[in-house]
């Protein structure tokens, strides 16, 4: 028999499965995050010429990533339930919009503490930072759009629609450097070109993104199993669930 | 058709839509979305003339110089085309170095100095430990010099 990939497609069958699923990632996150700060901290060598402030990229570059991918993700979802009027994938657009916050704000708030001991300055209207607050505004407002709408269907509808109007504004984001003049510099990893990092630095990095990546899915997930809760209560199996010894 | 592809139709519609809107009207602003000029659109009266504006590009190996005042320094911005003296009173940030990346803000007076208000450091994308520069460094050097002798040996060689 084939696999069923609609089997986990029910909030009901999907909270028991998300429930599995959530430690394995949380000490995937844990385990990751200790050895890509330790990778970051003490085994990467000093910068030429920043010394040990770059190490601060160690969170702020995977924050930034995760916060752009994140968003995509979440338009993606989005538009699923837009599409397929599904009622998870709505709840999944949902409960990635705070994780999303969260990455946007780190990025940019470290990018700030970065910014003043190179540039000289904690923030500039250039058009990398711009464009990333205004993703952090897209997601403020995503959240506060569904928040002040009683129907969740109707909450859904309104958010998707914002979330696939601010989609836009991430590859503006990712190219903002290389289609203008901006104080930011260029990606030191893109595709098509070898990285313009040492390798040990390099590899710290991707471990401490692969650590963000592990932290998401892990939030999104227990945030999903809340809203999978609040949205079904009165359906049997959650009565039955909240009837059901611990 | 089914509603669901009616729907997926709407939706890659209008991002679609967005997209191309969002394309056409950056690239109407795209005079107004640039961080600095560089030296040489100042050169060709790109940048704003009555108002203050941002200039960027490298700090001219050695010309940078201290007033006697102490506070003051004199640099010039080039982009190897163009080049342009700046003029600034303030502290300098911890990574602005000959040869290396600057933005300055500030206006361009009529005698064609620039008078920074504001002077940020821009460091390039290459992350790596000193030693690694040190040898990068050293190659270039090493290469330069075979170049420059190669070319004397072919000077020498040609009959005169």
């Amino acid at each position: 028999m084939a696999l069923n990939w609609f089997k986990y497609s029910s909030p009901q069958t999907f909270y028991p499965l998300a429930g599995r699923l959530i430690p394995v990632f949380a000490v995937l996150a844990a385990v990751l995050g200790a050895v890509g700060l330790y990778i970051g901290f003490f085994v990467a060598p000093t910068d030429f010429q920043q010394g040990e402030a770059y190490r601060i990229i160690f969170i702020h570059v995977p924050a930034a990533w995760m916060s752009m991918f994140i968003y995509l993700v979440m338009a993606g979802w989005a538009a699923f339930g837009l599409i397929l009027n599904t009622r998870l994938s709505s709840m999944m657009a949902t409960a990635l919009a705070p994780t999303g916050a969260l990455m946007t704000f780190l990025a940019l708030w470290t990018g700030s503490l970065w910014g003043k001991p190179m540039w000289g300055t904690w923030w500039a209207w250039d058009a990398r930072m711009t464009s990333e607050l205004i993703l952090l505004f897209l997601y403020i407002g995503f959240m506060a759009l569904q928040a002040s709408i009683d129907d969740p269907r109707r909450a859904d509808k309104a958010g998707a629609i914002l979330a696939l109007v601010g989609a836009v504004n991430v590859p503006i984001i990712y190219f903002s450097v290389k289609w203008w003049n901006t104080l930011h510099q260029g990606s030191s990893i893109s595709f098509g070109r070898s990285p313009s990092m040492a390798s040990t630095m390099l590899l710290g990095m991707l471990v401490m993104a692969l650590a963000y990546w592990m932290y998401c899915i892990a939030a999104a997930l227990m945030r999903v199993r809340s809203i999978i809760l609040e949205r079904e209560r009165n359906a049997q199996w959650v009565r039955d669930l909240k009837g059901a010894p611990a | 058709m089914k509603t669901r592809h009616k729907r997926l139709a709407l939706v890659a519609g209008g991002v679609a839509v967005l997209g191309i809107a969002a394309a056409l009207i950056l690239n109407a602003f795209q005079s107004n979305l640039v961080f600095f000029y560089s030296p040489s659109q100042v050169a060709a009266h790109e940048a704003p003339h009555d108002r203050s504006f941002r200039i960027g590009g490298l700090v001219e190996q050695g010309s940078l110089q201290r007033q006697p005042d102490g506070v003051t320094v004199r640099f010039v911005v080039t982009d190897t085309a163009k080049s342009i003296p700046v003029l600034y009173a303030g502290i300098l940030p911890d990574l602005f170095k000959e040869g290396k990346g600057v933005v300055a803000q500030g206006k361009l007076d009529t005698d064609g100095v620039f008078h920074a208000r504001e002077v940020l450091a821009k460091h390039d994308e290459n992350y790596m430990p000193p030693e690694a520069a040190d040898a990068l460094e050293k190659a270039r050097k090493a290469e330069h010099e075979s170049q420059r002798t190669l070319v004397m040996e072919r000077a020498k060689e040609t009959p005169k």
